[in-house]
C-alpha cells in the first residue's frame, strides 16, 4: 500500500526530469519574451554561441519598467499617507493657479514627445530634434512653473512646515520635480546623441533609448496628474 | 555612449590593474565577494554588540574596565548606562538586518552566482552593479559614523557644526530607537534624549542610502534574470536559488521605496520642523511641545503612521533575508541527498506565495499599537496563511531527504540546520501571529527568540551553507571540513541553547529591551537561565572565530578543488574554478536538463549536468522510487 502511494506521489510531485512545457510561462517556446523577440531556445539570451554581448533592447525596457515600479511604490506610499491622514491633520489649502499651468505644460510635453517618436519612425531627423527640444523646453517650463507655484503658496501663507497638509504640497512637487529632472536629463541625452549624429536615425540603440525615455516621461506625466488631482480634489 | 558600444554594449575586457580588478570592479563575481566581505565585517560588529548586551544582562553592575576606556561617558566606572545598552540594541538590530542579512545572501551570493547559474557572462548592467555595492558601503560607513559621533565627545562636537540637530557625543553607541526607529521619539531630535541628535540623523540617512543601493541592485537582478538566460535555460529549468534571488529582488524593489519615502518624511520631521509623525500636545523630557525654543510646536502628526510605513517595508524585509537561504538550502539538500528537489514546481510557487503574502501582513507587528479588531483579524488570518507555503517548503525539503543516502558535508549540515531552525522558529510564529496571544507576548523575550531563530540565525545558517558549498568555486580551494564540522556543531547547539530558554523567559513575562531586571522580583528566579544564555552566547561567538579562521586560512591554504567537487549539476559547476572573467571562457553553455537531475536511472553517473547533451533521460515517472 505504502510503496505504490509513495511512488505515485513522487511521480506527481517531482517534475524535474519531465519534458519541458512547450507553451505558457516558463516554456519560452511559442511566446515572445518581454523584449518582443522570439527566444532563441528556452532561454531568451543569445544562442549558446560565443559570449559576445550584444546590445539588448530588452534589458533597457525591463529595467525602465522595473524602475518605474519602484518610483510608483514610493509615491503610492506617500499618497496613502496623505489619504489616510486624520481629520485633525486636514486643512484645505488653496491650489496655486500656477499648478494648473504646470499641468497643461506637462500634458503638452507628453504630446511633443510622441511627435518626436513619430518623427523617428518616419525618418525625419530634423523634426525629431525639433520635437525633442520642444519637450525639453516644456519640461524646464514645468519646473519653473512649479517654483512659481511655491512662491504663490508662500505668498498665501502656506509654508513648508506649517502643518502636514501644507508640507505635502511641497513634498509631492519637490519629489516629482526631482524625478522629472532625471527625465529632462534623459531627453537632453537624446538631444546630445542626435546632435553628434554618430548613428543612423533608425538605429536600434536610438530607437530603444527614445522609447525608454518616452516611457519614463509619460510616467512622470501620469504621476503628476495623480498628485495634482489628489491635492486638488482630496482636501 | 558612443559608437563602439553598439557592437557590444557591456562587453568589457578583463581588467588588469589592481584597482579596476579588485576595488572598482564591474565583474559581478568580485562585487559578490565584496558584498560578502562587507557582511563579514558588519556581522563582527553586530556580534560584538550582542556580546556586550549579554555581559550586561547576566552580570549587571559588574565593572568592565575596557568599556570605561572605550566609552568613558557611556560606561562610567566600566558599568553600562541603560542608554548605552539601548543604543547597543538599536545598532545590533540595524547592522544585522540591513548590512548582514540583506547584503550577504542577495548582494553577495546572488551577485556571484545568479549570472553563472543562468548562463550569463555578467549582470545586465555591470556598472550599475558596482554602483549598488559602493552606495551600500557608504551606507555602512554612515552607520558606523553614527556609533562614533555619539560615542566620542570630540567627534560629536565637531558634528554639531552641521546644525543644532546634529549634536552628538551623548555617550551612547548610536541612536536609541530599535532597528524600527519608532516615532515620535525618533522624530523629535535631541530633545528626546541621549543619542537622538546626530546619531539618529545619521541612522536615518544611512537607511535611506541603503535603500537606494538595494534598489539599484534589485533592478539589475530582475533584468538579468528575465533577459539574460542562456539557450535552453527556461524559467522552470532555473535552480531554486535563482527563483529565490529573483523573488527577493522583487520584494526589495517594492518595499524599499516605501521605507525611503518614510525615511524622507522622518528626516524632514527631524530637521525641517514638519509634523508627519509628531502628534499635537506632545510632552517629552519634561517639556510641552511649543513651550520651549528647543522644542517647537508640532501639530497633527501620527506616530502610528511611521509604524505602517516602516512595517510595510519591514515585513517583506524579513523575507528578503530568509528567501535566499531557502533557495540555497533547497539547492544544497538536493545535491548532497543525491535526489531531485521534491516538488520543484511547488517550491517555486511557494517562494512566490511567501513573497506575495509578505506584503499583506505588516499589521501583525502592530497589534499592540492599537488597531481595529477587524483589521487585527484580517492581519492574523493572512499571517497564519503564510504557514501554508512555508509548510509546503518544509515538507518538500523532507521529501527531498526521504530515503536518500545523505553526504554529510559541512554545507549539508548547515542546510539541515536551516530546516531545523526554520521549523523551530516558525512554530512560534503561529502563536505570535494571533492578535489575542500577541497582545500578551509582544514585548517579551518570546518575540526575540522567535525572530532570531526564524529569520536571524536561520538565514545565517543558509549563508554558512552557501559559503561552505560555493567556496571551492569562488576561491578554487575547499574549506577545511573538520573545522567546519566543529563550527557547525558548536553553532547549532549554541544557538538552540541561546534561544530556546528565551521562549521560557518570554512566557514568564520577561520584557524585551530592558537593560536589567534587578527590580523585578518575579524575574529573579530566571537568572540562572539568563546566565546560561549568556554563557552559550559567549561560546557560540567564540566558535565563529573558528569560522573566520577557516575562511581566511582556506583562501590561501585550503585543499585545491576541482571544477565540480560536489558532483553537482548546475551551470556554475560546468565552468572553470574559479570562473574566468566572462564566466564561460567565451562560449555560453546550452542547457538541456532541469537543475536537479540526481539519481537518474540509466545515466552513466548518478547525476546529469544541465549541459549534458547525450544523457538519455526518461521523461518523468518513477525514477524517484529508485532505491539505492
Amino acid at each position: 500500500m505504502w510503496g505504490p502511494t509513495y511512488q505515485a506521489v513522487m511521480a506527481i510531485m517531482v517534475t524535474s526530469t519531465k519534458k519541458l512545457p512547450t507553451r505558457g510561462i516558463g516554456s519560452g517556446g511559442k511566446r515572445p519574451g518581454p523584449n518582443g523577440k522570439q527566444p532563441g531556445g528556452n532561454g531568451w539570451h543569445s544562442n549558446g554561441g560565443p559570449s559576445k554581448r550584444r546590445f539588448s533592447p530588452g534589458a533597457y525596457r525591463i529595467t525602465m519598467w522595473v524602475l518605474l515600479a519602484a518610483i510608483v511604490m514610493m509615491f503610492a506610499a506617500l499618497s496613502s499617507v496623505y489619504i489616510m491622514s486624520s481629520e485633525e491633520q486636514r486643512r484645505a489649502v488653496h491650489m496655486p493657479p500656477m499648478f494648473f499651468v504646470s499641468t497643461v505644460l506637462i500634458l503638452v510635453s507628453s504630446w511633443t514627445f510622441q511627435r518626436a517618436k513619430r518623427s523617428l519612425q518616419q525618418q525625419q531627423p530634423r523634426a525629431y530634434l525639433r520635437w525633442l527640444l520642444a519637450t525639453l523646453g516644456l519640461g524646464c517650463g514645468f519646473l519653473v512653473s512649479q517654483l512659481i507655484g511655491w512662491r504663490e503658496l508662500a505668498a498665501a501663507g502656506v509654508y513648508f512646515a506649517e502643518h502636514p497638509r501644507s508640507t505635502f504640497f511641497y513634498i509631492f512637487t519637490a519629489l516629482h520635480g526631482a524625478h522629472l529632472l532625471g527625465g529632462i536629463g534623459l531627453v537632453l541625452y537624446l538631444v546630445l546623441r542626435r546632435g553628434r549624429r554618430i548613428l543612423p536615425l533608425n538605429d536600434e540603440l536610438n530607437v530603444t533609448w527614445t522609447s525608454i525615455v518616452g516611457i519614463y516621461w509619460h510616467a512622470m506625466d501620469g504621476i503628476w496628474i495623480w498628485l495634482f488631482s489628489l491635492l486638488l480634489i482630496f482636501k | 555612449m558612443s559608437a563602439e558600444t553598439h557592437e557590444g554594449v557591456h562587453r568589457h575586457p578583463a581588467p588588469t590593474g589592481f584597482i579596476r580588478k579588485y576595488i572598482f570592479s564591474v565583474d559581478h563575481k568580485v562585487i559578490g565577494i565584496q558584498y560578502i566581505m562587507l557582511a563579514l565585517a558588519a556581522v563582527a560588529v553586530g556580534m560584538t554588540m550582542s556580546l556586550l548586551m549579554r555581559l550586561n544582562l547576566s552580570w549587571p553592575g559588574t565593572s568592565w574596565p575596557i568599556l570605561e576606556t572605550l566609552f568613558p561617558t557611556g560606561a562610567p566606572g566600566g558599568v553600562m548606562t541603560p542608554e548605552f545598552y539601548l543604543s547597543l540594541v538599536t545598532m545590533h538590530g540595524t547592522i544585522m538586518v540591513f548590512f548582514v542579512l540583506t547584503t550577504a545572501p542577495q548582494g553577495g551570493f546572488g551577485n556571484y552566482f545568479l549570472p553563472i547559474q543562468i548562463g550569463a557572462e555578467d549582470m545586465a548592467f555591470p556598472v550599475l552593479n558596482m554602483l549598488s555595492f559602493w552606495v551600500t558601503l557608504v551606507g555602512f560607513i554612515v552607520i558606523l559614523l553614527a556609533i562614533f559621533v555619539e560615542g566620542n565627545q570630540a567627534l560629536g562636537q565637531a558634528f554639531s557644526a552641521l546644525g543644532p540637530s546634529f549634536t552628538g557625543g551623548s555617550g551612547t553607541v548610536g541612536p536609541i530607537g530599535g532597528w524600527t526607529g519608532y516615532a515620535p521619539l525618533s522624530a523629535l531630535g535631541k530633545i528626546a534624549g541621549p543619542g537622538q541628535g546626530a546619531g539618529m540623523n545619521l541612522w536615518v540617512i544611512s537607511i535611506a542610502i541603503f535603500c537606494v543601493g538595494s534598489l539599484l541592485g534589485a533592478l539589475n537582478f530582475i533584468t538579468t534574470l528575465l533577459n539574460m538566460r542562456t539557450k535552453g535555460m527556461s524559467l522552470m529549468r532555473m535552480p531554486l536559488t535563482c527563483w529565490a534571488w529573483f523573488t527577493t529582488a522583487v520584494l526589495a524593489l517594492l518595499s524599499f521605496p516605501v521605507l525611503l519615502g518614510g525615511g524622507i518624511l522622518l528626516l524632514l520631521d527631524r530637521i525641517a520642523g514638519t509634523s508627519f509623525f509628531i502628534p499635537s500636545g506632545l510632552y517629552v523630557s519634561g517639556l510641552l511641545s511649543g513651550s520651549n525654543p528647543n522644542f517647537p510646536l508640532h501639530t497633527g502628526g501620527s506616530p502610528i503612521l511611521w509604524q505602517h510605513l516602516f512595517w510595510f517595508f519591514g515585513h517583506p524585509e524579513v523575507y528578503i533575508a530568509i528567501l535566499p537561504g531557502m533557495g540555497a538550502t533547497s539547492h544544497i539538500l538536493a545535491t548532497f541527498a543525491r535526489k531531485p528537489v521534491f516538488g520543484y514546481r511547488a517550491m517555486v510557487f511557494a517562494i512566490f506565495a511567501i513573497g506575495l503574502l509578505g506584503f499583506f501582513v505588516w499589521g501583525h507587528h502592530m497589534f499592540i499599537s492599537g488597531m481595529s479588531p477587524y483589521s487585527a483579524i484580517a492581519f492574523s488570518v493572512l499571517t497564519l496563511s503564510i504557514g501554508v507555503p512555508s509548510a509546503v517548503k518544509t515538507f518538500n525539503w523532507l521529501g527531498t531527504l526521504w530515503g536518500s543516502r545523505i553526504r554529510f558535508t559541512t554545507a549539508m549540515l548547515f542546510a539541515l540546520g536551516f530546516v531545523s531552525l526554520f521549523v523551530a522558529g516558525g512554530i512560534t510564529g503561529l502563536i505570535l501571529g494571533q492578535s489575542s496571544l500577541d497582545l500578551a507576548m509582544h514585548d517579551t523575550y518570546i518575540v526575540t527568540a522567535h525572530f532570531h531563530l526564524v529569520m536571524g540565525v536561520a538565514s545565517i545558517f543558509g549563508m554558512f551553507a552557501a559559503l561552505y558549498f560555493w567556496f571551492p568555486k569562488m576561491f578554487g580551494r575547499l574549506m577545511n571540513e573538520r573545522i567546519g564540522q566543529i563550527h557547525f556543531w558548536l553553532t547549532f547547539v549554541g544557538v538552540y541553547t541561546i534561544f530556546v530558554p528565551m521562549h521560557i523567559m518570554g512566557i514568564v513575562g520577561m520584557p524585551r529591551r530592558y537593560s536589567s531586571f534587578g527590580e523585578y522580583e518575579f524575574l529573579k528566579t530566571l537568572h540562572p537561565l539568563v546566565l546560561l544564555v549568556s554563557v552559550a552566547a559567549v561560546i557560540t561567538i567564540l566558535a565563529q572565530v573558528l569560522f573566520y579562521f577557516n575562511v581566511f586560512w582556506s583562501i590561501f591554504k585550503g585543499k585545491k578543488a576541482g571544477d565540480n567537487p560536489w558532483e553537482a549539476t548546475t551551470l556554475e559547476w560546468t565552468t572553470a574554478t574559479p570562473p574566468p572573467h566572462d564566466n564561460f571562457a567565451g562560449v555560453l553553455p546550452t542547457v538541456y536538463h532541469g537543475p536537479y537531475e540526481f539519481a537518474v536511472p540509466g545515466a552513466p553517473n548518478d547525476y546529469v549536468m544541465q549541459t549534458d547533451v547525450g544523457a538519455d533521460v526518461p521523461s518523468g515517472n518513477g525514477h524517484n522510487g529508485h532505491k539505492h
